[in-house]
């Protein structure tokens, strides 16, 4: 009797084994119990507001009843290049999710995004896209891979209530890099905290190094036919760096926190510690939704441009599609991308519906963003949504003012993650150590990029 | 017969050596149908589930790893075979021996710091007589505190502006605000500081239940022929004490080796990778500067790692077998 009790238990346990086993594996339901495609989708931020999930939650209502057929699951989401390659890897992203500029061609060369060609091309507004805004998303033979949904320039944000607290006026933000700097100087002397700081970790200081080389006129590589060459000890850079080496320790103007990134420095400025700092012009959104920034403590600017090549570095967000979705998945998500990221832009009654949700959830609305399509499509789009437009216009006229006469410049193409990465270190370097020697620095991402990029030829 | 003639790894098998000469009953072959009958089915089956979890969470992805580290891949497209390149590309990339040099500081400043703190904690705390659970909780309690918690929490104690909570308290003797993670030179100490806290509790727990074991007519012996405190740490406690002292050691040395958490959480491997470690190294391999995902450097990184803590820990085997017997 003992024996077989002991067997009957030991079986149990086997059993409760295999089932966990079993458990560790679920198969996603490719179709709901009534038989609706089951199309998951990314929503918003971790950490929004519950309004913001509201508002986004009403716009998945409102796609349901339009498509019948097709049930949509959401999963907040963040783009970070960790956590991306981690569920790219592991088979967890969902069906439709976003991704940098910076990224898409990497993608699209690794195999690793949906072919959306037929699909994109069966959109009413397929060819008006901006010729040089969807060759970011296709590929050499012009197979399309996404749909770009933003695009933004780096600007210089400030802080108009630290502003005033030091005495400066915050309707006539900086224009020049030594005003930024004087005024920098002057917000740390006068209130203790950060006049300007910058982003230094998971790649964000090598990318917002290369906004500050763009705005200098230096550029981080040549391309010559194939060739493509690394030249991160540009006079731009250079130029870049002393900057910032002189606002470090010569004015101590730049706080004490050396190690930001993306979303740490939207925290800080968020939270009163910096008073300006640079970064995609359509951080509005982030700095609202997550970091309960005080609208009436926001401006925007444009970055001032020294130098004969100077320009902007844009960028902007491609809606992609999970490259294991079957056809009907793959169908259903560019529906979604249609209504969700880009009916707003095109057409008026889904532009007012989608203001109209936004800003009875107190959402952004009116975020300043350069065309995906051209100019007149933007201005039109605004222009229906103007009596919803909530975001302060007078605060952000002087980017509207002057962004549209700056030259506009994509990323660096050749390994720009590691490009950026490898310029974390020189950023983090230059305000980490007073006698940091930036021309060996810069010497050494020459090296250890271009034997990257030569690897590939 | 004496107790060492029966010590496993002895020169002549157990068998041969029973006292009264003769030869040893014959054992039934294990795994014959008549054992599994007996109670040896049961003892399978009990077994089996250890086997598959183990199996599958440990001895596949290990497997799994070792042919990863011979291939390129993305975990997306096919993989395809290219032998020891990733070998070659890790230990030619630079990063890779400033991450050994970190990780190898870590572990240094963590047996300064972190190895004789538990022990004279543990030794204090067997002395006391009363309240001895209260301190032995508090110990304990930072080991209870979520690792992601306690380094947020360490965060603002790093804070480096003057109202930060370590410099509040260096002003309060006149010393000047410190840059802590902020500096290249402060970061690491800064990152084994707030580990030693983290895991001490652990180790203190494991000295005080092997001081339990230790006679306390040793303790009386030492006292008649006038020892004091120090003396009896000296000659009784940290003899009996040999061996979990060094069992502790080459965990805190492999633990120390594989160090992640810290310097991934306070400084992201910065500043100008003064705290990049080995284990950081693999995720930036993996995850952060190739959105392909360098998945084959990364194991072979990994495998590295490994069979250098292997041999680390068979060599200090060997060296230390005759010391803690």
């Amino acid at each position: 009797m003992k024996s077989s009790r002991r067997i009957a238990i030991a079986g149990l346990a086997a059993l409760a084994t295999a089932a966990s086993l079993a458990a560790c594996s679920p198969t996603p339901a490719a179709t709901t119990a009534d038989g609706k495609v089951d199309l998951r989708v990314v929503s918003l931020i971790p950490g929004s507001d519950q309004k913001a999930f509201d508002a986004f939650d009403a716009q998945v209502e409102q796609f349901e009843k339009a498509n019948p057929d097709i049930h949509v699951t959401s999963e907040e989401y963040e783009w970070t290049g960790p956590t991306f390659a981690a569920q790219l890897a592991g088979g967890t992203l969902p069906d439709v999710f976003t991704i940098p500029f910076t990224d898409v061609q990497t993608l699209i060369a690794n195999g690793q995004l949906a072919d959306l060609t037929d699909e994109v091309n069966g959109l009413d507004y397929a060819a008006s896209f901006n010729p040089n805004v969807l060759a970011v998303s296709s590929d050499a033979g012009g197979r399309i891979f996404g749909v770009p949904t933003a695009a933004y320039g780096n600007a210089l944000h400030y802080n108009r209530a630290l502003f005033e607290q030091a005495g400066l006026d915050p309707d006539s933000p900086p224009t020049t890099w030594d005003e930024v700097r004087a005024d920098a100087k002057t917000i740390a002397e006068k209130t203790g905290k950060a006049g300007y700081a910058t982003m230094t970790q998971n790649n964000t200081g090598g990318w917002q190094l290369a906004v500050a080389t763009y705005a200098r006129g230096g550029r981080l590589e040549t391309v010559h036919g194939d060739t493509v060459t690394v030249t991160a000890d540009n006079t731009g850079t250079k130029a870049a760096l002393e900057y910032l080496h002189t606002l470090r320790w010569d004015d101590d103007a730049m706080g004490n926190n050396f190690l930001l990134d993306w979303g740490t420095i939207n925290q800080a400025f968020g939270a009163g510690e910096i008073g300006m700092y640079t970064s995609g012009s359509d951080i509005y959104t982030n700095l609202v939704q997550a970091q309960k920034l005080d609208p009436a403590t926001y401006g925007l600017t444009t970055l001032p441009l020294e130098g004969a090549d100077a320009g902007v570095l844009t960028g902007g967000t491609v809606a992609a599609v999970n490259i294991k979705a079957d056809d009907a998945h793959r169908a259903a998500a560019v529906k979604w991308i249609d209504f969700y990221y880009m009916q707003k832009l095109v057409n008026q009654d889904a532009a007012v519906l989608d203001a109209k949700t936004l800003s009875e959830s107190d959402q952004p609305v009116g975020v300043p963003a350069l065309p995906i399509f051209d100019q007149a499509t933007l201005d039109t789009s605004r222009e229906w949504v103007k009596d919803y437009i909530n975001v302060p216009q007078d605060q952000v006229q002087f980017f509207l003012d002057g962004i549209f006469d700056q030259p506009i410049l994509p990323e660096p193409k050749a390994h720009t993650q590691e490009l950026y990465a490898a310029l974390d270190n020189v950023v983090q370097a230059v305000l980490t150590d007073e006698n940091a020697d930036i021309d060996s620095l810069l010497t050494r991402v020459n090296t250890d990029v271009q034997a990257l990029v030569d690897a590939d030829a | 017969m004496t107790t060492t003639e029966l010590r496993p790894g002895a020169d002549a098998p157990i068998a041969a050596v029973l006292p009264d000469g003769s030869a040893p009953p014959r054992r039934r072959r294990r795994g014959s149908p008549l054992v599994l009958l007996r109670g040896g089915l049961a003892t399978l089956v009990f077994l089996v589930p250890m086997l598959v979890v183990f199996g599958v969470f440990s001895w596949y992805p290990i497997v799994q790893a070792a042919i990863m580290s011979l291939q390129k891949t993305n975990l997306v497209t096919d993989p395809t075979w290219v032998g020891l390149a990733n070998f070659v590309t890790v230990l030619k990339n630079p990063d890779t021996w400033v991450a050994l040099r970190n990780t190898g500081w870590f572990a240094l400043l963590a047996l300064l710091f972190g190895y004789p703190v538990p022990l004279v904690a543990a030794v204090l705390m067997s002395e006391v007589r009363r309240l001895r659970g209260l301190f032995t909780a508090l110990a304990y309690l930072p080991v209870v505190v979520p690792p992601v918690v306690a380094v947020l929490l360490w965060k603002f104690f790093y804070d480096a502006n003057p109202t930060g909570v370590f410099n509040t308290v260096l002003g309060w003797v006149g010393i000047p605000p410190q840059p802590w993670i902020q500096n290249a030179v402060a970061a690491m100490p800064s990152l084994v500081v707030e580990a030693t806290w983290a895991a001490a509790g652990g180790t203190v727990i494991i000295y005080l239940a092997a001081l339990t074991s230790v006679p306390p007519e040793l303790y009386d012996a030492a006292e008649v022929d006038g020892a004091g405190l120090w003396r009896k740490i000296q000659h009784v406690t940290l003899p009996q004490l040999r061996g979990v002292l060094f069992v502790t050691l080459i965990l805190q040395v492999i633990g120390t080796a594989q160090v992640f958490l810290e310097p991934f959480l306070f400084t992201g491997g910065g500043p100008n990778n003064s705290t990049l470690t080995i284990l950081l190294l693999v995720y930036r391999y993996a995850f952060q500067n190739s959105l392909g995902g360098d998945y084959g450097a990364a194991t072979a990184l990994s495998l590295v790692l490994a069979v250098l803590l292997a041999v680390l820990s068979i060599v200090y085997f060997r060296i230390t077998r005759r010391w803690s017997s």
